[in-house]
C-alpha cells in the first residue's frame, strides 16, 4: 500500500535543497529557539519570524497548499494542551458562561497566551516543515550523526522511519481480516479483538526485528555500524548561515 | 572436485525443543544448481541458515575447506551470499544503495570499491539508476532483485536463495528465473516452486521433517511421483 513520506517532496532541487544538512538541522534549531525566546507581546519579531519562514519556503519550491495541510496538523495537539489557559488565567474577563453547574469565565490575558502559544507552535512547525521537506531523511540521519546524535538513535530512528509504513500495512491487513469476520458482536468483546492485534503486531514485530538482524549478520554485520561518503559544508552553507544568523539577530537589535 | 558445501551429520534443535534437522548429510559441488524441497516446516530455511553460521547446530559445516566456526565467519560470508524469503526483511536501510553497499562497507572495501560493487551488482539484476530509491516504493519484484543485488555485491561463490519466487505473479516470476539462470556462482534453492526447480536446478534434495529423505537428478525427483506424494510435494 501507498503513504506518503515525511521527506516527500525531497526530491526538488532549490539551493535550499542543496544545503548541508547539518547548516539546516543548526539554522532550524536557532530559528525555533529564537521564537520560543521571544516575549509574547512582541507581535513585530513575530511578524518578521514569518517573513523569513515564507521566503524560505518560496525559495525551496515546497507546493504552498502542502505546507499549509502540513502545519495543520500540529493545531489538534497544541489546542489539546492550550485551550484551558484562557479560562484558569487570572485577568480582565472577557465573557463568562454557565456550563451546567459550573460557572467559567474566559480571561482576555488568557487568550493573549493563548494566541501567542497556537503562534509559536505554528511557527516552529513551519521551520520543522521546511527542513523535514528539503532533507532526504537518510542525509538528516547522517547530518544527526556528524553533529554527534550517538549511534544508537540513528539506528532507531532509521529502521522506524524504514518500517513504520510496513507494520501500517500490517495493521491494516489485520483490520481487514477483522472487519470481514466480525458480525457485530459486544463492546468489550471487540476491546477483546483490539488487544489480541496489538499482542499479534508487537510478536511479529519481534519476530521480524530477528529475521532483519539475521539478514544484517549475514551480510558481515558486528556491531559497528559503517557508513560511506562523510558530508561536507561547501560555501553555499557558509553564505546561508551567515545571512540567517544576521537575520535571526536583527530583530533583537531593532525591537528588544 | 573440491566440495564447496560438506555437511555430515549434522542436527539443530530449536530453543523450543523442537528438532530443525535430524542428521543431515550434504555435499555440494562448484557450479551445482540444487533445489531443496520439501513440505512446509521440513528444515528447509534451517539449514539454509546453518550455511553461513547464523544458526550452528551439533556438528561441523564446512564451506569452501573452512570450518562455520566465529574466526572464519567473516570469510564464510563473503562467500556465502544468503538471500531471506521476505525482501522486506532483507533490506532494512532507507535506500537502494545503502541496502546494497551494507555488505561490502562491513567487509571493510574502499570507497571506491564498494561504489563499483554497488553500481555492478545493480547492473547485474537490471536495477541500474535505482540508487536512490526507497525500498518502501518498490514493487515485490525489484524488491526481490534488490534482495537478490545485496549480496551480488560481496561477489559471493554460493549463491544461498530462500524462496525466490514466493509473492511473484507469472511475468515476473520467469524473469527473476532468467537472471538467476544467468549468475555463475553455485546456487542453493528452497522453494515449493516445481516449475523452478524443473527450469533451474539439476538437482533436488527432498527434506522432510528435518531429514534428507532423497538426493538426485532433478528430473528422477520430480518425475517420482510416490516420493513426491509421500511428502507432500504432489497431490
Amino acid at each position: 500500500m501507498k503513504h506518503s513520506f515525511i521527506d516527500e517532496y525531497s526530491g526538488l532541487d532549490s539551493f535550499i535543497h542543496r544545503l548541508d544538512p547539518r547548516t539546516k538541522l543548526i539554522a532550524s534549531l536557532a530559528f525555533i529557539v529564537a521564537v520560543v525566546l521571544t516575549p509574547a507581546s512582541n507581535w513585530r519579531v513575530f511578524a518578521f519570524c514569518f517573513c523569513i519562514i515564507v521566503a524560505l519556503l518560496i525559495f525551496s519550491k515546497l507546493p504552498p497548499i502542502y505546507v499549509m495541510k502540513r502545519s495543520l496538523a500540529i493545531f489538534p495537539f497544541v489546542l489539546l494542551i492550550a485551550v484551558f489557559i484562557p479560562f484558569f488565567k487570572e485577568g480582565e474577563v472577557a465573557g463568562s458562561y454557565n456550563i451546567w453547574m459550573w460557572q467559567v469565565s474566559v480571561t482576555y490575558s488568557g487568550l493573549f497566551i493563548l494566541a501567542n502559544v497556537v503562534v509559536k507552535a505554528w511557527l516552529c512547525i513551519l521551520a520543522l516543515i521546511l527542513l523535514s521537506s528539503t532533507t532526504r531523511l537518510a542525509d538528516l540521519l547522517k547530518g544527526l550523526k556528524q553533529l554527534g546524535v550517538p549511534q544508537v538513535m540513528i539506528l532507531i530512528l532509521s529502521f522506524m522511519y524504514r518500517y513504520i509504513f510496513v507494520l501500517v500495512d500490517e495493521v491494516m491487513r489485520m483490520q481487514q481480516a477483522r472487519d470481514s469476520r466480525n458480525f457485530g458482536g459486544r463492546r468489550l468483546h471487540q476491546l477483546k479483538t483490539i488487544g489480541n492485534m496489538v499482542g499479534t503486531l508487537f510478536i511479529r514485530s519481534y519476530e521480524r526485528g530477528e529475521r532483519i538482524y539475521a539478514a544484517m549478520l549475514a551480510r558481515g554485520f558486528d556491531g559497528q555500524v559503517r557508513t560511506l561518503h562523510k558530508l561536507s559544508f561547501r560555501q553555499a552553507d557558509a553564505y546561508f548561515g551567515a545571512v540567517f544568523c544576521l537575520m535571526l539577530i536583527f530583530p533583537c537589535v531593532m525591537w528588544w | 572436485m573440491d566440495k564447496v558445501i560438506e555437511i555430515k551429520n549434522l542436527s539443530f534443535n530449536y530453543p523450543d525443543g523442537h528438532q530443525g534437522l535430524k542428521n543431515a548429510d550434504l555435499n555440494v559441488y562448484p557450479g551445482e544448481n540444487m533445489a531443496v524441497i520439501g513440505p512446509n516446516g521440513a528444515g528447509k530455511s534451517t539449514l539454509l541458515l546453518h550455511l553461513n553460521g547464523i544458526l550452528r547446530g551439533n556438528s561441523t559445516v564446512k564451506i569452501c575447506g573452512l570450518a562455520v566456526e566465529e574466526k572464519n565467519l567473516k570469510e564464510i560470508r563473503k562467500k556465502v551470499g544468503l538471500i531471506f524469503q521476505n525482501p522486506e526483511d532483507q533490506l532494512f536501510s532507507l535506500n537502494v544503495f545503502d541496502d546494497v553497499a551494507f555488505g561490502p562497507i562491513n567487509m571493510g572495501y574502499s570507497e571506491l570499491e564498494v561504489k563499483q560493487r554497488v553500481t555492478q551488482a545493480l547492473e547485474w539484476v537490471g536495477m541500474a539508476g535505482y540508487e536512490q530509491r526507497s525500498p518502501h516504493h518498490l514493487s515485490v519484484g525489484e524488491k526481490k532483485r534488490i534482495a537478490i543485488a545485496t549480496v551480488l555485491s560481496l561477489n559471493p561463490e554460493i549463491l544461498v536463495i530462500d524462496e525466490p519466487t514466493s509473492n511473484l505473479d507469472p511475468r515476473s516470476k520467469w524473469s527473476l528465473i532468467e537472471l538467476l539462470m544467468q549468475l555463475p556462482m553455485t546456487k542453493i534453492i528452497a522453494t515449493h516452486d516445481l516449475e523452478l526447480v524443473r527450469a533451474l536446478c539439476g538437482r533436488t534434495v527432498v527434506m522432510d521433517e528435518g531429514k534428507i529423505v532423497a538426493d538426485g537428478n532433478t528430473e528422477d525427483i520430480l518425475d517420482d511421483v510416490t516420493l513426491l506424494k509421500t511428502h507432500g510435494l504432489a497431490h
